[in-house]
């Protein structure tokens, strides 16, 4: 009965399993090879477990790990909550919530560290603007802020940007639920707000979002870009330190250097099994909690405290930004001063052209990236209708594995593996490997809205004689412009926002604002690295607002598709 | 070209069967009401009788409309046009463009074609409504824009799945009397699904009860 | 018989170098070089955008700058490349190069070479044996890498901040003690820092010519043996207590411009100069450097064996020799770098493009730069870095 159904859902497995799955798998398995010895470009070619030897012997090993495990664990435990609270306050107003928090989803990792660690650093805008006058300082303070042996900058950093993504998803998913009359029921029984969000909600809610968490707990574990930002640097995590040691001029370091990656692999997994053993043993812990059924505790603190984070992180975010945006027309600014002393636009008429060319360069990438992403993501979603079947749990998984291993495990196995290949081209290389992590987002952005369209005005465009096709052209597709958009507008960030995949796969000779912004972050000059920040940052919200402006106009006699619609 | 159901039966997939199987044929012009407990599938054996089931569904038995058998057919081909609560204007469309959507490729060049909705649109008291934006139109008029659309597209068969529920009661006598005169006038089989004794009542055809 | 092809070799032998240049000039032209440099320097990167343009009007080679974090980075794409069997058109056609990068791949053979002596301009450098630009960290360069810039180790302090800076390496614990987290010095990973630590290494070194051979088990623990007790009484009144450092030295100048810390450390004498010109630096900043001198060398560039463009790379190295370049880059409104020629082989009009530089009050004179200590061989600033890390690394 639904023989192109089956077409396409074959071609579009295929095209997963070839375009995303395959190369991952290969990038691991060439790491894999590295990690007991074999390089064959420097001569290594016998199988041992030196390189592990090696390893255990690298100094600051222990303390690179604990630092991983407690920045990554913290940063996304502490997110969880503060997203759980504030779920609470924002769920009856979700579109609004997202009008406020798609910015910050849009924002670059890379500019948000950038200004961030300019913000809160001892020297920074955060102590000028109370100095002295209320510190009495004239020098700025020798207290570690950033790049503190903790980690706390860092965690900062990443809950800056979990927070608004735990929380969009959560809101979703809110969306599948009876919130209001289930909140009405258990507080007739007495419960309050509080409670009834962690007792009756929450539990409900869990399952849904299980693998955004899994997919924030595998990022904060293996991020590279804000480590280098924000974290410390003596020892690093092991993200850093893998990419150091990579690159170290010693060639022989690229075993030891493998092997730590198949290590911070390995720790993700144990991560990720550690916390769904936690789920059932706090599932179990809940279950008698429930039963017990006390209502006197009040949660009203709990969710004041995480509304009130929120709105912290949201503006320590916005002002980051805002720093970058302050640093690429001053000339002088130093301590204490609260504003730039003097201002100049030296730095954009110096630099505009060179960044201009590399934001064309960043620009083209996102848009093959997205473009080839949302290609598949409409394949894939239109392959499921035509089958009319709902996702089955492991293709859900496949969407997102390039989300949950860790990129710096793969990605040097992968370049390798491309050079070997011939890959055509080095920009539709980098695009490739951008895609890769694009399509998960733009999947997890696209499936919800696709699915919520009404199946009854498929159904009535078939009985009025539309084919698959033109139910697909003519009816599905203009109807989910809006979301379309937004997906293509998230997937586009998210492409801009990628490091690693352009360091390595790029070979150097492509440069995005992002690879430029973080290389001129370590130089002496924040006005430049202002710049490219603020660009860098720029380019996503350019497309959000076309997102945002050209389904308005594009529909503005069609009341119904413009402001809430189906979307 | 009458409608006839021969063994018709829907189960979830691994499942029971719903209601037992269904035989029966609809004569053209003839309204006949399905009627019975909430929940049992009325709607589902719509969906399967249109060629809308979800892969969660199975359907056997066999579906003939005028001496051809459509029950392997997709829904497209089936020629069997359907009617929900809802109005399901394509809100990207306006509502002239919303009437030629399932109008016959037959039908060749755009005057005539223009013609053909403009004369439905008078039909259906819509006169002058062609690029008006479908959200702008009252409950009745949705519905009987849509009714319009589904009978420019030639149906050779019509499903109805209680499709005035959602009416005022004042309208809903109207537009009762409205769509049964149009089923006869074009001597199409219906089927009507409907929980409210009046429809069937105004129907005046064979009435069939699901049990389950 | 034998006449005719005397006559024959006499005649080939007669002008080779010329008819090989022209050769390879014509072979360049179009080509555009990817010369793989580190990006950090804003103002070294415009001059790579000016050579750029200049290789292009003269010759027609055009100059792509990729813009590195690491040399590391350069010679690892070159490992991953000679992995996959991609032994031509590899995607590093110039490499800066120093030091223990250039020993790395020397010996792995991934080298193109020797070149050095096609270059027209390395008349102008002094190739002798035992002159800064035939050894590179006392590794013999054998022409796989030809000059670029000269290197000198100095520190740069701010005067409206901090009185007198230490006059020697030694005295920077006293100094330190006086200025609790005042100092600092870069991650030894990085080149600076592992820098830093030499030059303390060859002050108070017990026998500084050990440091020109390769170093043992046995005289590293000797040799260094001073400098740990240095360290260790200069480390609690680091910054931050000597637990962590900044990523590199421009990290270091930005510390310096905020008000962090009083002293930073450069390998461009005219670095300081330049900075405040740009307005990075207050104009109080001033150069000093220990009495007994401070470590210089020369900066390189070396063509990887299997680059796509070895012949526009070799126009660059020359067209970086030219006297004209070479003022242009000691010129403190551009780089504000060192020459690395040697005077005595420039025409009087040459050496009129050198007196013609402008100069200012944070821009030392040669003079004050001090004597030139020699590197020691690679292997020390390797054990340096690993034995530091592994004593102060939690």
């Amino acid at each position: 009965m639904t023989r192109d159904g089956r077409l396409l859902r074959g071609g579009v497995l295929a095209a997963v399993l070839l375009g995303v799955l395959a190369p991952i798998l290969l990038g691991l398995w060439e790491t894999g090879r590295a990690a007991f010895g074999v390089v064959p470009a420097i001569g290594a070619t016998e199988a041992s477990l030196e390189p592990w030897r090696i390893l255990g012997d690298l100094p600051g090993l222990g303390t690179s790990l604990r630092l991983t495990l407690v920045t990554g664990f913290g940063a996304t435990i502490l997110s969880l909550l503060v997203a759980i609270g504030a779920a609470a306050a924002f769920h009856a107003r979700p579109r609004r919530a997202s009008r406020v928090l798609t910015p910050f989803l849009a924002a670059p990792h890379a500019a948000l560290a950038i200004g961030l660690a300019f913000l809160i650093s001892p020297s920074g805008w955060i102590a000028r603007l109370v100095s002295p006058w209320a510190t009495g300082w004239d020098l700025p303070p020798d207290i570690a802020t950033v790049h503190d042996p903790w980690g706390a900058a860092l965690i900062l950093g990443l809950m800056i940007k979990e927070v608004p993504f735990l929380l969009l998803v959560i809101l979703a998913a809110l969306g599948q639920i009876p919130v209001r009359r289930q909140l009405a029921a258990a507080r007739a029984l007495g419960y309050g707000r509080g409670l009834v969000w962690i007792k009756v909600i929450l539990p409900q809610v869990y399952p849904l979002i299980r693998l955004p968490i899994f997919a924030v707990l595998a990022f904060s574990l293996s991020v590279v870009d804000m480590a280098i930002l924000l974290g410390p640097s003596t020892p690093p995590t092991l993200a850093v330190a893998i990419t150091r040691w990579t690159f170290d001029p010693d060639t022989r370091m690229l075993m030891p250097a493998a092997a730590a990656a198949g290590l911070l692999a390995a720790l993700t997994a144990a991560g990720i099994g550690l916390w769904i053993l936690s789920e059932r043993a706090l599932s179990r812990l809940g279950r008698w909690w429930l039963r017990r059924g006390a209502r006197g505790l009040s949660a009203e603190p709990g969710l004041f405290i995480a509304t009130a984070s929120l709105y912290g992180l949201l503006v320590l975010g916005a002002l980051s930004l805002v720093a970058l945006a302050l640093w690429s027309v001053t000339w002088r600014w130093s301590f204490p001063h609260a504003r730039p002393e003097s201002w100049s636009l030296a730095t954009w008429s110096r630099h505009g052209a060179a960044s201009a060319e590399t934001g064309w360069t960043t620009l083209a990438i996102a848009v093959l990236a997205t473009g080839a992403a949302l290609a598949l993501a409409i394949a894939w979603l239109e392959g499921e209708d035509r089958a009319r079947r709902t996702r089955a749990r492991w293709a859900e998984l496949l969407v997102y594995v390039p989300l949950i291993v860790p990129q710096i495990a793969f990605l040097y196995g992968l370049n390798v593996a491309a050079l070997r290949v011939g890959a055509p081209g080095e920009l539709l290389a980098v695009a490739w490997a951008h895609m890769l992590f694009v399509f998960p987002y733009v999947m997890i952005a696209l499936s919800d809205p696709w699915r919520r369209l009404d199946r009854r005005l498929v159904s009535t465009a078939a009985a009025l004689g539309a084919g698959p096709t033109r139910r697909l052209l003519a009816v599905k597709l203009p109807m989910l412009l809006r979301p379309l958009m937004t997906a293509a507008a998230i997937g586009f960030a998210v492409s801009v926002a990628q490091y690693l995949p352009t360091l390595f796969i790029g070979a150097g000779r492509v440069a995005t604002l992002t690879t430029e912004a973080v290389t001129l972050s370590s130089g002496a000059d924040r006005r430049i690295a202002g710049l490219y920040g603020l660009l860098q940052a720029l380019l996503p919200y350019l497309v959000y607002a076309m997102a945002l402006a050209v389904p308005l106009w594009l529909y503005r006699d069609r009341r119904d598709l413009r402001g809430g619609g189906p979307a | 070209m009458s409608l006839d159901l021969v063994d018709l039966c829907v189960a979830p997939r691994g499942g029971a069967p719903l209601f037992p199987p269904l035989s029966t044929g609809v004569e053209p012009g003839i309204v006949t009401t399905v009627m019975g407990p909430s929940g049992i599938g009325k709607s589902t054996l719509l969906d399967a009788i249109g060629g809308h089931l979800v892969h969660a569904f199975e359907c056997s038995g066999r579906v003939i409309l005028d001496g051809r058998d459509v029950t392997g057919l997709p829904a497209e081909s089936r020629q069997i046009g359907v009617l929900f609560q809802d109005a399901l204007l394509f809100p990207h469309l306006s509502v002239g463009d919303n009437l030629a959507f399932g109008l016959s490729r037959d039908i060749h060049g755009r005057e005539t074609r223009r013609r053909a909705v403009e004369d439905a649109l008078r039909q259906a008291g819509l006169e002058g409504f062609h690029d008006r934006d479908p959200a702008t139109l009252s409950g009745g008029q949705k519905a009987r824009a849509a009714l319009f659309r589904t009978l420019l597209a030639d149906p050779k068969a019509l499903l109805l799945d209680e499709p005035f529920s959602r009416l005022d009661p004042a309208l809903r006598d109207d537009m009762r009397r409205f769509v049964f005169e149009r089923v006869r006038e074009r001597k199409v089989p219906a089927l009507l699904v409907t929980h409210d004794p009046g429809d069937a009542e105004a129907a005046g055809g064979p009435v069939l009860t699901l049990t389950g | 018989m034998r006449t005719p092809i005397a006559a024959l070799a006499a005649l080939c032998l007669a002008s080779p170098a010329l008819a090989d240049w022209q050769e390879t000039l014509d072979a360049a032209r179009g080509q555009t070089v990817y010369w793989n440099a580190w990006g950090g320097d804003p103002r070294t990167n415009a001059f790579i955008e000016w050579a750029g343009d200049r290789t292009e009007d003269l010759h027609g080679v055009a100059i792509e700058h990729v813009k590195l974090s690491d040399t590391g980075e350069a010679v690892n794409r070159v490992i991953a490349e000679k992995a996959a069997g991609r032994d031509e058109g590899g995607s590093v056609d110039l490499i800066w190069i120093n030091g223990p990068n250039f020993l790395a791949m020397k010996e792995q053979g991934l080298l193109h070479g020797p070149f050095v002596e096609e270059l027209p301009n390395a008349r102008h450098v002094d190739l002798q044996p035992g002159s800064a630009a035939s050894v590179d960290f006392t590794v013999p360069v054998d022409g796989y890498e030809s000059p670029w810039r000269l290197a000198k180790f100095i520190f740069a302090y701010d005067t409206a901040r901090a009185d007198a800076p230490p006059a020697t390496m030694a005295e920077f614990v006293g100094w330190a003690k006086a200025n609790p987290g005042r100092m600092t010095h870069p991650t030894p990973q990085n080149f600076m820092g592992a820098t830093f630590l030499k030059q303390a290494l060859v002050e108070l070194a017990p026998d500084p010519s050990v440091l020109q051979q390769p170093a043992t088990d046995d005289t590293f623990a000797e040799t260094t043996a001073p400098l740990w007790d240095w360290y260790d009484a200069l480390r609690p009144n680091l910054w931050q207590g000597g637990r962590t450092f900044p990523e590199n030295e421009s990290v270091q100048q930005r510390m310096l411009n905020d008000g962090q810390v009083d002293i930073a450390m450069y390998f461009d004498p005219a670095a300081p100069a330049a900075a405040i010109a740009q307005g990075l630096l207050p104009d109080s900043v001033r150069v000093f450097v220990p009495e007994a001198g401070s470590i210089g060398n020369i900066s390189f560039v070396a063509i990887p064996y299997n680059a796509a463009n070895r012949e526009g790379a070799m126009v660059v190295a020359n067209f970086l020799l030219d006297p004209a370049t070479q003022a242009e880059m000691q010129n403190i409104e551009v780089l504000g770098s060192f020459s690395v020629l040697d005077p005595s082989t420039l025409s009087p009009e040459e050496a009129a493009l050198f007196d013609a530089l402008p100069s200012s009050p944070a821009l030392p004179r040669l003079e004050d730069l001090g004597p030139t200590l020699l590197e020691p061989h690679p292997t020390w600033m390797t054990r340096l870095t690993a034995e530091w890390a592994r004593r102060y690394t939690e």
